[in-house]
């Protein structure tokens, strides 16, 4: 009784954060960046318990080994033990390759192209303006990256190509002759029903695992570009005590209530 | 002894029409807003303005002073969309050269060098070079690498805000981070530097603290003792941003978000004007700092 009791009160978003946490497993030595807060979340919660080898910063300036939670707390609860400021994040963590990101781009295409810049209309003149592309370029093509989104969809998830292109995928038409793309490496896309991953024909997108209760047809649909299966699509996982214990801790306000519509539970009804 | 010391309207002065000016700072932290402020008093135009962007670029934008922008990002961290630097690009009012984080540092290096260009592979499989005019340059060397010449970034004037200067352009920072101050500083024709605190004499005050000399004086034109001068951005260790004004000036940007009917609430006719207006330089040294 206990067990489904328990069971029933594991939230969507925390079983994301513990597939994205996967992500991170066995990376070595490298900056585990979590933007938002269940990559950053999935990264804390790889570094306590499967991969403590990891990286991270206190989200500015400093190396920390215990995970910073996130939310309002004290100014000085972060206790450095290394410095790794953006005047040399560069030098040292993104064109070195240690370095894996999990981020959330506005559009992604069936290349693992992504977008952050601009939606519709010209360079000149945008017909919605973003960020603009921050890092992506230089991520992308130097070290790891994984995606995590929380609404599923064919806006995000578009057909055809990104608006424009401000991360590198594995678009043949993209390669310029000489250029050295052995950097390029896209490894898991988590979303509010599935993980995928870059493992199909010529690095196609694929489904590895459903959440419980979605089928493959409902990613497919909520996709604007055809799906590849893995040989055995599994159910995603729920996390286990330790791994949801380690979640509380990292995210004591539950900010992770608010990241997915309406915070439904990870087993669908 | 040598004395840099300026006035902020001597500053401004040097800024002419036309001319490519660089801003120090990272989105919401560490801008030199009271140099921006000035600028944004005065009659000039036309810039091309290079920077790391946040509420400085938002500014120069809304008032019609940019006429190019190089950028990687505008933002206000946690208003992530800097709301007057998006009505500029949507009403398709500025030129662009959008660059990736680490191309623009790498530009910055390229002029402070006197370089033409500087190498990378960032750039490749993107569209930043078809949309930029970037080219590419193939590696002399057996392996024959493409990569993009990452063209360099050469500023006609650097404005940056710093902790501390003594007259002679001997400044400290400090702060967890710098981000790439010194690479502007380097970059450009002449920098000038507004500054928390201004003594005469380093080594007479802060001998202790020399370390922190981010870049030397050689590469100071001018200085100019500004108290609070990052606000609204934050300086640590003196002050953090400060939101409450960020989201004022972020909701005035909405309809109509006319610009001259509210330069005067974010500018003021003058610095003393505009500090009186936020309760003064006390007021800012009580901001908190930001937690990430």
């Amino acid at each position: 009784m206990n067990q489904i009791t328990t069971i029933s009160t594991i939230t969507l978003a925390e079983l994301c954060i513990f597939a994205a946490s996967e992500a991170f497993r066995g990376n070595g030595e490298v900056i585990a960046t979590g933007v938002g807060p269940v990559p950053r979340l999935a990264a804390g919660l790889a570094k306590l318990t499967h991969s403590p080898e990891l990286m991270m910063t206190d989200g500015e300036a400093y190396l920390v080994e215990q995970p910073v939670p996130i939310g309002p707390r004290a100014y000085d609860d972060r206790k450095p033990a290394g410095y790794l400021p953006f005047s040399r994040f560069f030098d040292s963590a993104v064109w070195t390759g240690r370095r894996h990101a999990m981020v959330t781009p506005t559009q992604l295409d069936r290349f693992g192209q992504i977008n952050l810049s601009y939606m519709g209309g010209t360079y000149r003149q945008p017909k919605t303006q973003m960020l603009g592309v921050r890092g992506f370029p230089g991520n992308t093509i130097y070290h790891a990256n994984s995606f995590f989104f929380p609404a599923h969809g064919p806006r995000v998830f578009v057909p055809g190509e990104v608006d424009m292109i401000s991360g590198v995928g594995y678009n043949p038409a993209k390669r310029v002759a000489g250029g050295n793309y052995s950097g390029v490496d896209l490894k898991s896309i988590v979303t509010n029903l599935c993980v995928m991953d870059f493992g199909g024909e010529n690095n196609a997108i694929r489904v590895v695992s459903l959440h419980p209760g979605v089928t493959f047809e409902d990613v497919q649909e909520a996709t604007g570009f055809p799906l590849e299966k893995a040989p055995e699509i599994t159910v995603t996982p729920l996390p286990d005590a330790e791994a949801l214990a380690v979640i509380a801790a990292l995210d004591p306000h539950d900010i992770r209530a608010t990241v997915i519509k309406d915070n439904p539970p990870a087993v669908r009804a | 002894m040598l004395d840099k010391r300026m006035s902020a309207a001597e500053i401004a002065a040097q800024i002419k029409d036309g001319m490519t000016v660089g801003i120090g700072g990272w989105g919401p932290r560490r801008k030199p807003m009271a140099l921006v402020r000035e600028l944004l008093r005065s009659d000039v135009k036309d810039l091309t303005v290079v920077a790391y962007g946040g509420a400085d670029v938002g500014m120069l934008c809304a008032a019609g002073k940019v006429r190019k922008l190089v950028f990687a990002f505008v933002s206000l961290d946690a208003i992530p969309l800097e709301p007057w630097f998006r009505k500029s690009r949507e009403s398709g009012a500025l030129e662009v050269l959008e660059l990736d984080e680490g191309m623009f540092q790498w530009g910055l290096k390229a002029a402070a060098f006197g370089l033409p260009f500087l190498p990378t592979r960032v750039g490749l499989g993107t569209d930043l070079a078809a949309l930029g005019g970037l080219k590419t340059v193939q590696s002399p060397y057996d392996d024959g690498e493409t990569l993009i010449a990452m063209p360099a970034l050469k500023l006609d004037v650097a404005l940056l805000h710093v902790n501390r200067s003594d007259r002679r352009g001997n400044v400290q920072v400090f702060g967890p981070d710098s981000y790439y101050d010194e690479w502007f500083a380097k970059a450009a024709a002449k920098t000038f530097v507004s500054c928390e605190e201004l003594v005469d004499r380093m080594e007479d005050h802060y001998p202790e603290q020399a370390r922190d000399n981010l870049f030397e004086r050689c590469f100071v034109s001018g200085v100019i003792e500004m108290p609070g001068g990052a606000h609204p951005s934050s300086m640590p260790p003196h002050y953090g941003w400060d939101m409450k004004a960020f989201k004022a000036y972020a909701a005035a940007a909405k309809d109509p978000g006319d610009w001259s009917a509210v330069q005067d609430r974010f500018v003021g006719a003058n610095e003393a004007d505009y500090l009186n207006s936020i309760g003064g330089k006390e007021a800012v040294a009580a901001l908190p700092l930001p937690i990430f």
